[in-house]
């Protein structure tokens, strides 16, 4: 696991571009934010969760374009013909995409604190949740590029995939609000849960309890996602 | 003598895609053996490195490797396989592709460094270790590829056209590293659309239409069809003279 996660890591310092769009893109998108509702309180409200949604957005792309090259570029199927484990491969590239997005979110979760938002939890929990957010994206990412077969595929998986989630979270409009049936069908989706989490920390002074809860979600959201991308990862192929 | 076989298939069929990429396809790879598996491009030849190298799906047939058949775990540490192209990372050094190549074939920690250091010289790359492996040559990268199978001493190497693009200078070069192995015991099964490829071969398979058309060695075949080389015995076998 440690030696593909290496791997990943090598091949994502030799491209400076992608780790500066990774690190710097949801930063300046919380502080564009914040400057956009200036003078209003919405940015305290929608703040918090812009912290969960960018990162949890971005690693799931990078993800699922760079795992779909590997399945695409030949690399993954002589790694298949070696004793290299599937879960070596996935955890390495979860651990890889998992340290980056560490970066990512402790790079965020600073600006926002100096744009002004004001969160009643404590801001480790807040730069926890959005590290477990992101990786969260990028187990979806890993999932999500096995059923893409092109590169312009994997890309509309975005929309198709994370929009929705961004409609259904709570951020435009609470949950216990929605629509019956939409309401249930918010809860069966990761970034509900993912901005659950963040909310908790946004209003309540003593986390607690309350934020477990949606952080055991997640994470098992993120567990199921690499166990079944690392199903995905046949052998033999047509 | 007969030699024990390194690869084996017995009437071996794939279907892929609707139609029969390899039909009723039976050979033996002897041990120690550089065999070419020659044949146009879309004869099969890739479909049936797969199915040796166990990839490949839907496989009829028996098809045995180092005395097991394809594709059992056993065997991912004795086969080294050179995908069609790539298989290696454009966006590592060539030294970081070695050595990961090195980790997937579960090497111990301390011998990485003088593995990559062989295999750095084997496939003439030393001077360009730290080079990003995207920005060298394709006959540099194919060098890469071979490395990264080479690395871990298979006993069985499969490489799939792995001197497409090369000049006939490192053609030669990898020929020769070729033998070298073959020499020390190791096998090769070599596919190449390179008809004037087939004299370097101890023995050769021509496919066509995912049908083998004759296995021998290049003098065997020559003498066989009255010719002079092995693309005009190609012709003479599928009746095209």
């Amino acid at each position: 696991m440690g030696a593909t996660a290496v791997r990943v890591l090598r091949q994502v310092r030799h491209d400076p571009r992608t780790v500066g769009l990774v690190v710097v893109v949801p930063s300046v998108l919380v502080a564009l934010m914040a400057w956009v509702y200036s003078g209003t309180d919405v940015f305290d409200r929608v703040g918090a969760p812009m912290l969960a949604l960018f990162p949890f957005t971005v690693m799931f792309l990078v993800t699922s374009l760079t795992t779909l090259r590997e399945r695409q570029s030949g690399t993954l199927e002589r790694l298949l013909t070696t004793p290299l484990r599937r879960h070596e491969l996935i955890g390495g590239y979860a651990l890889a995409f998992g340290l980056l997005a560490a970066v990512q979110a402790v790079v965020a979760t600073t600006v926002a604190q100096l744009v002004g938002l004001d969160v009643a939890g404590p801001w480790w929990a807040l730069l926890g949740v959005a590290v477990l957010i992101s990786v969260l994206g990028t187990a979806l990412g890993l999932l999500a590029s096995a059923f893409a077969t092109t590169e312009l595929q994997a890309v509309q998986f975005m929309p198709a995939f994370v929009l929705p989630q961004l409609l259904l979270c709570g951020l435009l409009r609470p949950r216990e609000d929605l629509p019956a049936g939409l309401r249930e069908l918010s809860s069966l989706l990761p970034l509900s849960h993912a901005v659950d989490a963040v909310t908790v920390i946004a209003v309540q002074p003593d986390v607690g309890r309350d934020l477990l809860e949606p952080v055991l979600v997640v994470l098992g959201f993120t567990v199921a996602a690499l166990v079944a991308g690392s199903l995905t990862l046949r052998r033999r192929t047509p | 003598m007969v030699k024990d076989a390194a690869v084996e298939l017995v009437d071996v069929s794939v279907v892929r895609g609707g139609y029969r990429a390899v039909d009723g396809v039976s050979l033996r790879v002897a041990t120690g053996t550089v065999v070419g598996l020659l044949g146009p491009s879309g004869s099969g030849k890739s479909t049936l490195i797969r199915a040796v190298v166990g990839v490949q799906q839907h496989v009829r047939g028996r098809v045995t490797v180092l005395g097991r058949p394809a594709g059992s775990p056993a065997l991912r540490r004795r086969v080294g396989y050179v995908t069609q192209g790539a298989g290696i990372y454009p966006d590592l050094t060539v030294r970081q592709n070695l050595q990961y190549a090195a980790a997937a074939a579960g090497l111990p920690r301390r011998d990485v460094r003088g593995a990559v250091d062989r295999t750095r010289v084997d496939v003439d790359l030393a001077e360009r270790a730290d080079s990003l492996t995207g920005r060298l040559s394709g006959g540099q990268r194919s060098r890469v590829c071979l490395g990264a199978a080479l690395l871990p001493q298979p006993d069985l190497l499969v490489l799939d056209e792995p001197t497409v693009g090369l000049d006939p200078v490192l053609r030669r070069d990898l020929w020769q590293l070729f033998h070298r192995l073959a020499a020390s015991g190791r096998t090769l099964l070599v596919s190449s659309h390179v008809m004037d490829e087939a004299d370097r071969c101890d023995d050769l398979v021509l496919l066509r239409d995912g049908r083998v058309v004759a296995q021998d060695t290049p003098a065997g075949l020559r003498r066989a069809t009255g010719t002079d080389d092995v693309e005009a015995a190609f012709l003479h076998l599928v009746g095209a003279v």
